[in-house]
């Protein structure tokens, strides 16, 4: 794309002069970046390989040592346990729902901006408030959801503090806030499917649903990849919701890979340790991507 | 659709059903979506005896505003929303200068070292700042700015939003036809003349798209605030407000109110212009 190499040899000053604003052009993004981004990824290689603690103050070379610990660890364990089933709950749900959703809203009707415009509702707004007001609904006493079931005449559960609820509701949480966002990347893949197709094969006598199955899946499926791949990504990084809804509670049952380095890192001050948790995080975000990469001109073109 | 011949009345008929389950859905989804905003909002004008109340109020009767009162009169919330709105334009603003000005160098200038320096830049967006923090937070409390504001400006600026953004405005200047360029180096203007006079105004619309979503970015940000930040008076709205519902003896009806008060300001943004917002986000896809 960018590989413009025609006309080298004609302008050679006026050249010259240009590569000189090129790289003065990108000289504030690129150390800045360098610093500020390069940099503490590789130092968060380096302080895995170590100690480091902000409360004793040490910081020796100890290897490997962290990551054996990490493994070792009951905590770490059930925390990559609860990060797996985390994604593995949301990724179906939000995938099938948002499918659902961009098919009905995507054509233009009355109303539909209003529709669309309430689903992306919640996508604005920021985890801490979204967690708050969710921590809000789900009260065991007082909380709208176990208001509701009152008067149905069932004792709701204890969402919050059961061991076995707090990650489905997290799950349930995210799940409403991110809906828009896929919903909308989906509506646009579906927009750019050609109307001819679906012209055609009404004329043969094919249905909605078969249209939907035939037509629509196979030509938005670069779209479902990435924001598949997405999700996953967004869901080994769940924090914020996770910390104002539960805090990781009950016990350590809603410990995610985020909340456990953070709780780590700026709780019990083992940087060292932290970091090394953080790389396994960093490692599996890279093979993701790696993953998607592939399919990335795909999806570039769409963005244009 | 026109094709279809409508001479048959059951045919019409079933088109008529079919609206009608499609409106009650999307009705039942708006309603799904936009309920738990409604709770908020009117919670936060709630007295606190009502708001304990079984069955659950739905409508505030008596309204009051005591709980707002209390977030501006005994509470810095002002000043947390002067530290959110400061650092989110600064952050903005950074990130639209700087990555306008690599994406211009990166689309429209030849020079040695480009792709890799591009490629570099690439990989940013797909690095989560949580990975990072540690460093980070070592760094910046090593050179005694961890609890400033400093942090919370440069960080995204060079993180993931300039990268984002950088990508973004060199996505847009590729679609500038060199000619134009060519045009204005023929007329004697010089590189950073081009830039400002001619491609920056042309950019007009991907430029909004970079602000709203590094705005939103920079707004809703809560893990960097929260790991930096130790000073109260420095919070941003989101740390204020998860201090506020982290508290012995914490009223929802003033953490709804603090949630309202950190939302609207944000959400009077997004609908007066929602179709750029969601168009900006969705581009961005690259976010978590």
């Amino acid at each position: 794309m960018e590989k413009i190499t025609k006309t080298a040899g004609k302008r050679r000053p006026l050249e010259y002069r240009d590569s000189k604003w090129g790289y003065l052009f990108i000289m504030p993004m690129l150390i800045g970046f360098l610093i500020i981004t390069v940099l503490p990824i590789i130092a968060t290689f380096v302080y895995s390989t170590t100690n480091k603690n902000m409360m004793s103050r040490t910081t020796d070379f100890i290897g490997l040592g962290n990551y054996i610990k990490l493994f070792g660890d009951k905590i770490f364990q059930s925390t990559m346990l609860q990060t797996l089933e985390f994604t593995v709950l949301l990724l179906p749900s939000n995938l099938i729902l948002t499918l659902a959703l961009a098919a009905l809203l995507k054509d233009k009707f009355k109303g539909c901006g209003f529709f669309r415009t309430a689903v992306f509702t919640p996508v604005v707004t920021s985890v801490v408030v979204w967690g708050v007001l969710w921590k809000y609904i789900f009260q065991t006493d007082n909380g709208l959801v176990n208001a509701f079931l009152k008067m149905i005449g069932i004792q709701g559960p204890q969402w919050l503090m059961n061991v076995d609820l707090a990650i489905p509701v997290a799950v349930f949480v995210t799940l409403v806030k991110g809906l828009g966002m896929n919903m909308v990347i989906f509506i646009g893949a579906m927009l750019d499917v050609p109307q001819d197709y679906y012209e055609a094969s009404s004329l043969d006598g094919a249905t909605k649903m078969k249209q939907f199955l035939h037509i629509t899946l196979p030509n938005i499926a670069p779209s479902i990849f990435l924001v598949l791949i997405l999700t996953t990504i967004g869901s080994l990084k769940v924090f914020g919701q996770i910390k104002a809804l539960t805090e990781g509670g009950p016990g350590t049952s809603s410990y995610v890979m985020v909340y456990y380095i953070y709780q780590q890192a700026f709780e019990n001050y083992r940087f060292g340790y932290a970091s090394a948790a953080s790389v396994i995080l960093f490692l599996m975000i890279v093979a993701l991507t790696l993953f998607q990469w592939n399919t990335r001109k795909r999806w570039i073109h769409y963005e244009n | 659709m026109k094709t279809k011949e409508m001479t048959n009345e059951q045919l019409k008929n079933r088109k008529i059903m079919k609206k009608v389950i499609k409106y009650a859905v999307c009705i039942l989804v708006a309603m799904i979506m936009l309920f738990p905003m409604y709770w908020l909002f009117t919670t936060s004008f709630k007295t606190a005896t009502n708001v304990a109340k079984y069955p659950p109020q739905w409508w505030p009767n008596p309204w009051t505003l005591a709980n707002y009162e209390e977030l501006f009169m005994k509470r810095p919330f002002i000043k947390y929303l002067w530290n959110s709105v400061y650092i989110a334009a600064l952050m903005t603003g950074g990130v639209i200068v700087f990555s306008a000005l690599a994406g211009y160098a990166f689309a429209k200038i030849k020079f040695k070292g480009s792709n890799l320096m591009f490629l570099i830049i690439l990989c940013g967006m797909m690095m989560p700042i949580e990975v990072t923090i540690i460093p980070i937070y070592t760094a910046l409390s090593g050179l005694k700015l961890a609890d400033s504001h400093i942090g919370l400006i440069l960080c995204p600026m060079f993180g993931y939003c300039g990268a984002f953004g950088t990508f973004l405005m060199r996505q847009y200047f590729l679609t500038v036809p060199t000619e134009l360029i060519e045009a204005g180096k023929i007329d004697g203007a010089s590189q950073p003349l081009i830039f400002t006079k001619i491609l920056l105004p042309m950019a007009i619309s991907s430029i909004s798209t970079l602000v709203i979503f590094s705005f939103l970015q920079s707004w809703n940000d809560y893990l960097l605030p929260l790991v930096l930040l130790s000073d109260s008076t420095k919070f941003t709205l989101p740390l204020g407000l998860s201090l506020l519902s982290n508290e012995d003896g914490m009223k929802w009806e003033l953490v709804m109110a603090a949630a309202t008060f950190s939302t609207v300001p944000i959400l009077i943004v997004f609908y007066m212009c929602q179709q750029k917002f969601m168009e900006s986000l969705s581009m961005s896809g690259l976010k978590g």
